[in-house]
């Protein structure tokens, strides 16, 4: 499919559509003319907005499962509140933040700008480069549940005595922490980190519901991209193209991930 | 139980206190907002509305057809769950019981489609829509058994990983013991595996109707108008020039209420679920 010259007019029989050879691939990788320079452009913003997620998703998921492992009282009701925004379906928990970071009747500039005082003027959170710190900060708060979750699992695992021993020896907290805690919670962040990282590369909801039909410069995701160069500009062969291009991306990342992490283990 | 030093109290009752504002604030606002009137919405921000109404959840139903969406919801979230399950426990059941040719591949090929991003797949299943519409007069796109047939594809290689994870740590010998008395494949499917296999089904049924009830992007290019389901619908509310921010709040809270209780409630369930696919 991303070999033919496809737009709306030829949809409705698209096995008929012109064929185009590879041009498709020529104009997505030309990072001289517009369409290869946003493509690449999203590609970059992408990497670092799924850098950024997963690195913070995944420390916050390791200090509230461990943070919570000592807690007595109230231990159930935070489980449970921390767990709410995974079940939350993702256009409603979207939407409410899109209402928070409204510039002019928004809980974050109220916050800011009245009640701490910090910004001296209401700041726009939702256009401009503000935007990819939003996008991250709304993403972390849907993912870091999901890694609170299996780490809270794998702590489980880890029996009690193992620590009982290592206290007896000598070992604080901080200790114990580095050397029994996170080594046996290791192989559950090799998955837990891919899986993270496969979720947040593709997500397309958050930008899409966050931003409305189209997200600014500042925060297009690859997945934002394709989908517009597909269904609001009709180019489907183009949107194939790049489709292609992504998938073979993550194909490769994920197998090099796995032999790196299996190797060292 | 260890001792604690005191740097460590520290460091733990502040990342609870921080995790707690920063997963809660949004939540505060949430409720709050939808008990304010409209007013007040359009004004500045307050935490407190200084008067609470319940009119916002009166008023969503008229302002979009909430009904409408919620109704094409339910029914595309149940059909999708049911077929999904039902398909993934004898799918399931014949991966983990039977030795067939292709076996593996078919274990890898369920699990390589956990890869790939949705946006791979729109346009493809959009052109397979068009063209089964042009060769038998079926109309998927705009309908809902375009929309319960998508879902079925995302949810099935989940389903299927997560079934026969489990199905594998059922041992066979109580399979054996079953046949011994005289069970059939079938007998033995139902009467020892499934009752045994409970836990997870719930968590895959849960799984199953989030999926169909929170997806947006193949939800907005392959819905009409009479076909759209929430999380679609709860947009309309947005796009409007003038933002009923009290009644979307409203709105998210009902369509939210369900699931977000039921994955609660069976959150144990669904803990051992998701683990027994993913740490295995």
């Amino acid at each position: 499919m991303s070999t033919l010259k496809l737009t709306q007019y030829q949809l409705a029989r698209w096995w008929e559509a012109p064929r185009a050879g590879l041009a498709n691939y020529r104009v997505v990788l030309d990072v001289d003319q517009p369409t290869g320079a946003s493509l690449l452009h999203s590609f970059l913003i992408t990497v670092a907005f799924t850098l950024i997620v997963v690195a913070i998703s995944w420390s916050l998921g390791v200090a509230g499962a461990i943070s919570l492992q000592r807690v007595r009282v109230g231990r159930a009701a935070l489980r449970t509140l921390f767990l709410v925004p995974y079940a939350l379906p993702v256009f409603a928990a979207v939407i409410t933040w899109r209402f928070l970071l409204q510039r002019d009747n928004g809980m974050l500039n109220h916050v800011l700008v009245d009640q701490l005082g910090l910004l001296n003027g209401n700041a726009f959170y939702l256009i401009g480069p503000n935007s990819f710190w939003s996008l991250c900060v709304v993403t972390i708060w849907r993912e870091w549940p999901f890694a609170f979750l299996m780490i809270l699992a794998a702590l489980q695992s880890i029996p009690e005595d193992v620590y009982e021993a290592a206290g007896m020896d000598g070992a604080g907290p901080w200790r114990q922490l580095r050397n029994i805690t996170l080594p046996m919670i290791a192989p559950v962040n090799q998955v837990l980190v891919l899986v993270l990282a496969l979720r947040t590369f593709r997500d397309f909801e958050t930008p899409y519901v966050l931003f409305g039909g189209s997200a600014p410069d500042q925060a297009r995701l690859l997945s934002v991209e394709i989908y517009q160069n597909s269904f609001e500009t009709f180019n489907f062969g183009l949107g194939s193209a790049m489709s292609v291009l992504l998938l073979v991306f993550l194909m490769v990342m994920t197998a090099s991930y796995l032999v790196i992490t299996r190797r060292r283990t | 139980m260890m001792q604690e030093t005191p740097g460590y109290r520290i460091f733990r009752r502040t990342t609870l206190a921080l995790l707690t504002v920063f997963v809660g604030a949004p939540l505060v606002v949430m409720v709050s907002t939808a008990i304010k009137p409209l007013s007040q919405v359009q004004s500045a921000f307050r935490w407190i509305p200084t008067q609470p109404t319940l009119r916002p959840f009166v008023e969503m139903w008229s302002t979009v057809p909430l009904a409408r969406y919620f109704a094409n919801s339910v029914i595309v979230a149940s059909v999708s769950t049911v077929l999904s399950v039902t398909v993934a426990i004898m799918a399931a059941y014949a991966v983990s019981r039977w030795r067939f040719r292709g076996r593996e591949s078919f274990r890898l090929a369920v699990l390589a489609t956990q890869m790939f991003p949705g946006v791979l797949f729109l346009l493809p299943l959009f052109l397979l829509f068009v063209m089964v519409d042009r060769l038998t007069g079926l109309a998927l796109v705009g309908s809902r058994t375009g929309l319960v047939i998508t879902y079925l594809t995302f949810a099935l290689p989940y389903a299927i990983w997560m079934l026969v994870s489990y199905f594998e740590t059922i041992p066979h010998e109580l399979d054996d013991a079953a046949k011994v008395d005289g069970c059939g494949p079938v007998r033995l499917l139902v009467s020892v595996l499934l009752p045994a296999a409970r836990p997870v089904i719930v968590a895959v049924s849960i799984f199953s109707f989030m999926l169909a009830w929170g997806e947006v992007l193949f939800a907005s290019v392959l819905t009409s108008e009479q076909t759209r389901t929430v999380s679609i619908g709860l947009q309309s509310y947005a796009s409007e020039a003038n933002v009923y921010w009290n009644q979307v709040m409203a709105a998210s809270l009902v369509v939210s209420a369900p699931i977000v209780v039921a994955f609660l409630l069976l959150q144990r369930h669904i803990t051992s679920g998701l683990t027994a696919g993913a740490v295995k």
